[in-house]
């Protein structure tokens, strides 16, 4: 069931951030989108095949599972009779193709087949959304094109190839630094030149109205579920909430259902690379000033001059000069706090959830994982919900060249 | 007042004439070289001429304009030298100029100060590739000073300064109708869905287009995007008042970096013959 718990303003507005900045030729489809989405949107039929699908496709509901070892391992609730701090990992990782980006790519296909598109074009960073995409549109018998910067295709090659098994054609984008940033702007051009047949679907809460609510609304099943599983297992809310935010599809999947319980905080982590200087990180909201790019006003990584900025993560979906413009809302609210945790630190959280846990979670999911090791230490008596976006056997190959084992 | 631009209509108006509108892209492949162009340009009969400012992500180029935009962001070509640039051209020329820009250089200089600076350094107008007219009420405001971002007072703007915006096949009545209501100077139709870059024939979108355009209004329409040849340029002609022409021009400059004038200038004389093809001023 798609929850909506708030909606934006006119033109898509989160207070002063989305909008719809886009060339001429985009602005009447994207206006066909919206008025397509929101009739599928209160369509109980609509619903209902998301629903089956969700539950029987992809795999939902995700557990809501008590990491005992890790808790105890940062002084948390231990089997004596203190209770402590519990960390409950929301179990994204386990759905079908290994992601939380299949729950956006069900809703968005059965939408474009309801709009009578057949051919689907998608950019992917990290590829989980590339997989998803070709995934869907295997189920639905749609046409699949994928861009994705060179940079990602090689350290992500085993996501290009299950693309490829998927019957998807994988366009290697050659622009600037060569990640998803690029990625994007080469599907935009495809979109606009093949406007009329063609559905673009976007893989994060980013872009032009549309897009951040319906990818918001397609992704906030999981903190729905991680609501109710959260209420049956500990009979209360949570005090933390902590997810990645690349663009932020998983972060705001997470917090939406939690928006009006004002006493649960939500912790939305960046990636913060290699250092502190602009080029070396992606952390919009400590280095970034607002500004447009790609259809959307939110916080961007940017020169003086306007200019987008290089951007560094060990994770390729992390790895993006923008941020979800409801995540911008949520940050000048400070109704969300953001923060950064760097390469070195996620690689340690992700060798560290592999020992304890015997779970190998995705470098973007291990950045959320390194801000729990943070603070639960600090914290009393509390119960943290940690998005667990995603699987790592897509990095396999950069933890083997990074850990050195 | 009217700007450079609105009285070089007004000459072709009173004259049958059409408007030859090259694009280049400002730095492009330096400043100096890029000067030379721009006169060269003026000399050999341009109407108006855009400059554009380059941006690191251009989603609506092709090829051609991406790689003349890294040419121009590796020289630094940015608003400031851009606006220098202008300066330069108005010290020999009054060719109107459009200055062509996506959002975010401008946003981030500050509308306020991009419109004064814009027009003491003698440019003309600015078409911002990806402010739709939905998001345009504060741009529209500063330069008209309408607190409805409508040009009913555009009779006393703030700035001497057109703001043209795009048309295109896919707009809807109603976007035309509100896209022509904030375009001065001109309306710039494309020509057909898609990016920048070139093509062998025109679209068959773009005569519908300029009808739909013709019907709503008397300023000034300009049809770009795909024109490269004199046979397109006479196609247009009757249905068009001016053609924008860019890649063809800037592969053109990139065929020639060393000493683009000549040739750049030459081009746009060829291109030119189409007008006269038609019996149209030339």
């Amino acid at each position: 069931m798609i929850e909506t718990k708030s909606q934006p303003g006119e033109q898509g507005r989160f207070g002063a951030y989305g909008g719809r900045y886009a060339p001429e030729t985009l602005m009447h489809p994207l206006e066909e989108l919206e008025q397509a989405y929101f009739a599928a949107r209160s369509d109980p039929a609509f619903q209902a095949e998301f629903d089956y699908l969700l539950k029987n496709y992809v795999g939902r509901p995700s557990p809501l599972y008590y990491a005992k070892r890790l808790s105890e391992s940062l002084g948390g609730a231990s089997s004596g009779s203190m209770p402590g701090t519990k960390i409950y990992l929301k179990r994204e990782d386990l759905l079908h193709t290994g992601a939380h980006k299949i729950n956006n790519c069900v809703g968005q296909a059965l939408l474009a087949r309801r709009m009578g598109k057949r051919r689907i074009i998608a950019e992917t960073g990290a590829g989980q959304h590339g997989v998803a995409t070709a995934t869907v549109c295997a189920l639905f018998g749609f046409t699949c094109r994928v861009y994705m910067g060179e940079e990602d295709m090689a350290r992500q090659r085993l996501n290009v190839f299950r693309m490829k098994l998927l019957g998807a054609e994988v366009i290697p984008v050659t622009a600037g630094q060569r990640t998803l940033k690029e990625a994007i702007s080469e599907a935009m051009r495809d979109w606009v030149t093949n406007v009329e047949d063609t559905y673009y679907l976007l893989g994060s809460a980013l872009g032009s109205h549309p897009y951040p609510l319906m990818v918001r609304d397609f992704q906030s099943v999981i903190g729905k579920e991680a609501r109710e599983q959260i209420l049956a297992a500990e009979g209360r809310l949570p005090d933390q909430l902590i997810a990645c935010v690349g663009g932020g599809s998983n972060a705001i999947g997470l917090f939406h259902a939690f928006r009006d319980d004002a006493n649960v905080k939500m912790i939305g982590v960046e990636a913060g690379g290699r250092g502190t200087g602009l080029g070396e990180h992606a952390a919009r909201f400590s280095g970034g000033t607002p500004g447009v790019l790609q259809g959307t006003f939110t916080y961007l990584l940017q020169d003086n001059n306007g200019q987008i900025v290089n951007t560094h993560s060990v994770s390729a979906g992390l790895d993006y000069a923008a941020v979800g413009p409801e995540h911008a809302m949520l940050h000048d609210s400070g109704r969300a706090e953001y923060t950064s945790c760097n390469d070195s630190d996620a690689l340690d959280a992700c060798q560290r959830l592999m020992l304890l846990e015997g779970i190998l979670p995705a470098l973007e999911s291990s950045h959320a994982i390194a801000e729990v090791i943070k603070r639960a230490p600090k914290a009393r008596n509390e119960i943290i919900i940690v998005n667990l976006s995603g699987r790592g056997d897509k990095d396999i190959e950069i933890l083997q060249r990074e850990l050195k084992l | 007042m009217p700007t450079r631009i609105q009285q070089r209509w007004n000459e072709l108006r009173a004259s049958g004439g059409k408007a030859l509108i090259p694009f280049v892209m400002a730095g492009d492949p330096d400043m100096r070289r890029c000067l030379e162009v721009v006169l060269a340009l003026a000399d050999a009969g341009a109407d108006i001429i855009e400059l554009g400012v380059p941006f690191s992500e251009p989603v609506a180029d092709g090829e051609v304009i991406q790689r003349a935009g890294g040419r121009a962001i590796a020289n630094g070509s940015f608003l400031p030298a851009i606006l220098d640039l202008v300066k330069q051209v108005r010290k020999q020329s009054q060719v109107p100029l459009l200055l062509m820009s996506y959002l975010n250089p401008i946003l981030r200089y500050g509308f306020e100060k991009f419109a004064a600076d814009a027009v003491a350094a003698g440019a003309d107008g600015a078409l911002i590739t990806d402010l739709s007219v939905e998001e345009a009420g504060p741009y529209i405001n500063v330069i008209r000073g309408d607190a409805n971002g409508r040009n009913a007072e555009a009779a006393k703007p703030r700035h001497n300064f057109d703001t043209v915006f795009l048309a295109s096949p896919t707009s809807t009545a109603a976007r035309l109708r509100r896209i022509v209501e904030y375009s001065t100077g001109f309306v710039y139709a494309v020509s057909r869905t898609g990016i920048t870059g070139t093509q062998a024939s025109l679209s068959t979108a773009i005569v519908p287009l300029l009808a739909k355009l013709r019907a709503l209004t008397e300023t000034p329409i300009a049809a770009g995007f795909g024109i490269s040849r004199p046979e397109h340029l006479a196609a247009l002609a009757p249905h068009a008042d001016g053609v924008v022409v860019g890649s063809a021009l800037v592969k053109c400059l990139e065929d020639h970096l060393d000493n683009p004038a000549p040739h750049v200038a030459e081009m746009a004389r060829w291109l030119r013959e189409g007008f006269k093809e038609t019996g149209v001023r030339s």
